[in-house]
């Protein structure tokens, strides 16, 4: 489907419905399309993953001819800049000026958690497959905002933490960048990995946009430690891991990284340097699982790459929502019905290769793989799995109750415990 | 100089034929562009307190962003989580922001021309990173949210209303300001401040005021701001944001101060009607300001009113 048309089309839908008053709107609705709303970085810090988030979406409408549920969809993409500001703006056009029935997408967390706010107050359901705050789905839970396919912060790095201890690792030390995606991932392992017997022997926290990694590998290197957690998104993980190849720490002390730092969209990048580095997540594009293998070669036939988490995550939440629409005949209109249906709605066929269904909380409960990077026979790399945690929640083994009681991870609460 | 600095019979018809108007848009717009309309306002009133010292002091500050984000912050903080009444909370914000305000003020008004930029853009940045990196109290990068809008005025009609009268009251005040006695000081300042330094003036001091009234002015803005979004973070005391009021006030045209809302609604309209049409509609804003900057160089306003006298 084309951008531009549909954006054509929308717009002479907003100029005819300048006068239209709410009856004559829904009445309209019931017959017309089902109107999804995705907000996307199409410009700003994170373009690059905005754009394949795109892809995903289009990725799924492609293979079910723009029908889901037994009605036509009708995809209004927004440029939300990787701006909470202008994500919020772009959210208000697509529920009060488009009448989309419900919003999807942003990438950052600051994007989503504005989005989600917003839609606290109206009701709209929104699905954020990228958005990992931990918060949406645990202490500050907002009932229409799902998110399917995705997945929140601190829930591999949990299991990841009892894979290091498994590894026999005593001693480790973190770096991650200074924001909230990095300190609830970081302090997920941490809280693990101590609770555990394990020591966090430091922690270090560094700019967004850091260009040079020295300062930060230099203290590594001198440190007595078994293992590194980095926690890394986008340029700053590709700089991260060619500066610690370039250190001479790869294959001295072992690399592991946050599914993000290991991700396509980084490592397509760069070469022998991410070779052996390991990162817990749901999603692995070299696992041998059939489906998986299916996804990922007509995903790299149609764009040429092989799928990040962005493209997959869309793709998947896409899924997800035509599921729940084809049991309830697609009556978006219907918003609890719509949403409750979700809710209780499994994920089958996924490029996951495995049935997955909601916690409690909104939150999809996997099984969550150790991936490693890997040479494939073409000379790319790719994560492929190498142990699985099955049916990992996103309270871990802690009871739900219990675990919201202790305050989000945060730089200055990480979990550890202490000695 | 114009003669009347009181209220004339013919700027109260001008001020009520612009009002009421405004006030009858949400009869013709949609409910998402009455919240366009409510955007308009408060970025214009962040653009006309920028208008007192650019236009009327001959100082543009590139701090106003970060004073108009400051009385956000403190708005959304006090009603989500300290707990208080919204209008305790919007009377904490524009004191915040007035406070910064000062503190920037006696800073920053020994400098003037270039050096005054400079020295604001990094007055502001210091709040950004600030906001940026105090974690426990501003959320850090994911900000912070809340309902921070009173119930009265929930719905997107009387907010704008509400947003309108503020707007109203807040342009007459300034208007008054700088047509005031002190006022007319601070233009003689931004036409020669050594000519007035030896008429007996304390230009610091008159520049003090100046600055910090504005900053109150970009307070009730911030203030408004976090109601209308009821989320705040830190892109909104970003240099950006302070960059885009300037730019509104250059469009609208600088010393005109009514301009202001003409610039804000022309900035606004084109980011939201351009970007339905392509992403690159940042580079179409840049062009049409090259555009503005060549043809009409004293803003939309003041390019109306060298017509109008032709």
């Amino acid at each position: 489907m084309d951008r531009r048309q549909f954006l054509k089309t929308s717009t002479a839908g907003f100029a005819a419905l300048g006068a239209g008053t709410a009856p004559w709107r829904s009445a309209r609705a019931q017959a017309g399309p089902i109107k999804i709303g995705l907000l996307a970085p199409l410009t700003g810090v994170v373009a690059s993953g905005g754009k394949e988030m795109v892809e995903g979406v289009q990725f799924y409408l492609d293979q079910v001819k723009s029908e889901m549920g037994g009605r036509k969809v009708e995809l209004t993409i927004e440029d939300d800049a990787s701006n909470p500001d202008t994500a919020l703006q772009k959210a208000r056009r697509l529920v009060e000026q488009s009448n989309c029935h419900m919003l999807m997408g942003d990438l950052l967390a600051n994007t989503g958690l504005a989005v989600a706010n917003y839609v606290k107050g109206n009701g709209t359901p929104y699905f954020i497959p990228i958005i990992a705050a931990d918060d949406l789905t645990q202490r500050g839970r907002i009932k229409n905002v799902i998110r399917v396919a995705g997945y929140s912060a601190s829930a591999f790095t949990h299991p990841l933490g009892d894979w290091v201890l498994k590894q026999g690792y005593k001693k480790i030390a973190t770096i991650s960048q200074d924001y909230t995606f990095g300190h609830e991932q970081c302090g997920g392992l941490a809280q693990v990995f101590t609770e555990g017997g394990g020591e966090i022997v430091q922690q270090f926290w560094h700019p967004l946009n850091t260009a040079d990694f020295s300062p930060y590998l230099g203290q590594i290197a001198d440190l007595k430690i078994d293992a590194v957690f980095a926690m890394e998104t986008g340029a700053d993980s590709t700089r991260f891991i060619q500066q610690y190849a370039a250190f001479g720490l790869k294959g001295k002390t072992p690399l592991l990284m946050a599914m993000n730092g290991t991700d396509q969209s980084v490592i397509r990048t760069i070469g022998d340097e991410a070779e052996g580095i390991i990162s817990p997540a749901h999603f692995a594009e070299g696992s041998d699982n059939a489906v998986t293998a299916k996804f990922e070669k007509d995903y790299e036939a149609k764009y040429g790459k092989i799928p990040s988490l962005y493209g997959f995550s869309m793709y998947s939440g896409m899924m997800w929502i035509d599921a729940a629409l084809k049991k309830m005949g697609g009556k978006v209109e219907d918003r609890d019905a719509f949403i409750d249906t979700v809710l209780k709605t499994q994920l089958e066929n996924s490029p996951l290769g495995k049935v997955v269904k909601f916690d409690a909380y909104g939150n999809p409960i996997y099984d969550v793989y150790i991936r490693k990077v890997t040479k494939r026979a073409d000379g790319k790399f790719w994560n492929v799995p190498t142990q699985t945690y099955s049916d990992v929640s996103q309270f871990w083994k802690y009871d739900p109750e219990t675990y919201m009681k202790q305050p989000p991870y945060s730089r200055t609460f990480q979990g550890i415990k202490k000695a | 100089m114009r003669p009347s600095l009181g209220v004339t019979r013919r700027s109260a018809i001008l001020a009520a034929g612009t009002v009421l108007p405004a006030a009858c848009l949400p009869l013709v717009l949609s409910n998402y562009q009455v919240g366009l309309a409510t955007e308009v306002l408060i970025f214009g009133i962040l653009a006309m307190s920028i208008d007192i010292l650019a236009g009327f002091a001959g100082r543009t500050s590139l701090a106003h962003g970060a004073i108009f984000g400051v009385s956000t912050y403190v708005v959304v903080y006090c009603t989500a989580h300290a707990g208080l009444a919204p209008s305790i909370a919007f009377a904490l914000g524009v004191a915040a922001a007035t406070g910064v305000a000062a503190v920037f003020a006696v800073l920053a008004v020994r400098t003037s021309g270039v050096y005054f930029l400079l020295l604001t853009l990094a007055l502001g940045m210091i709040i950004w990173g600030v906001c940026l990196r105090w974690t426990q109290v501003t959320g850090g990068e994911n900000g912070m949210r809340g309902d921070v809008r009173p119930v009265l005025l929930l719905e997107h009609v009387s907010f704008f209303w509400a947003v309108l009268a503020a707007a109203a009251l807040v342009s007459f005040a300034m208007w008054r300001f700088v047509r005031s006695p002190f006022g007319l000081t601070l233009r003689g300042i931004r036409d020669s401040e050594s000519r007035m330094r030896s008429l007996g003036y304390n230009v610091p001091l008159h520049l003090f005021i100046g600055f910090t009234v504005s900053g109150f002015f970009a307070g009730v803005a911030g203030a408004l701001y976090a109601m209308f979004n009821n989320f705040v973070s830190p892109s909104t005391v970003a240099l950006a944001q302070s960059v885009e009021g300037v730019l509104m006030m250059i469009a609208g045209g600088v010393g005109t101060l009514f301009g202001a809302f003409v610039g804000a609604a022309a900035i606004i309209a084109l980011e939201n009607i351009v970007s339905a049409y392509t992403e690159r509609w940042q580079m179409v804003l840049g062009i049409t300001f090259v555009l503005i900057v060549i043809f009409a160089p004293e803003g939309i306003i003041g390019k109306l009113r060298a017509l109008l006298a032709r």
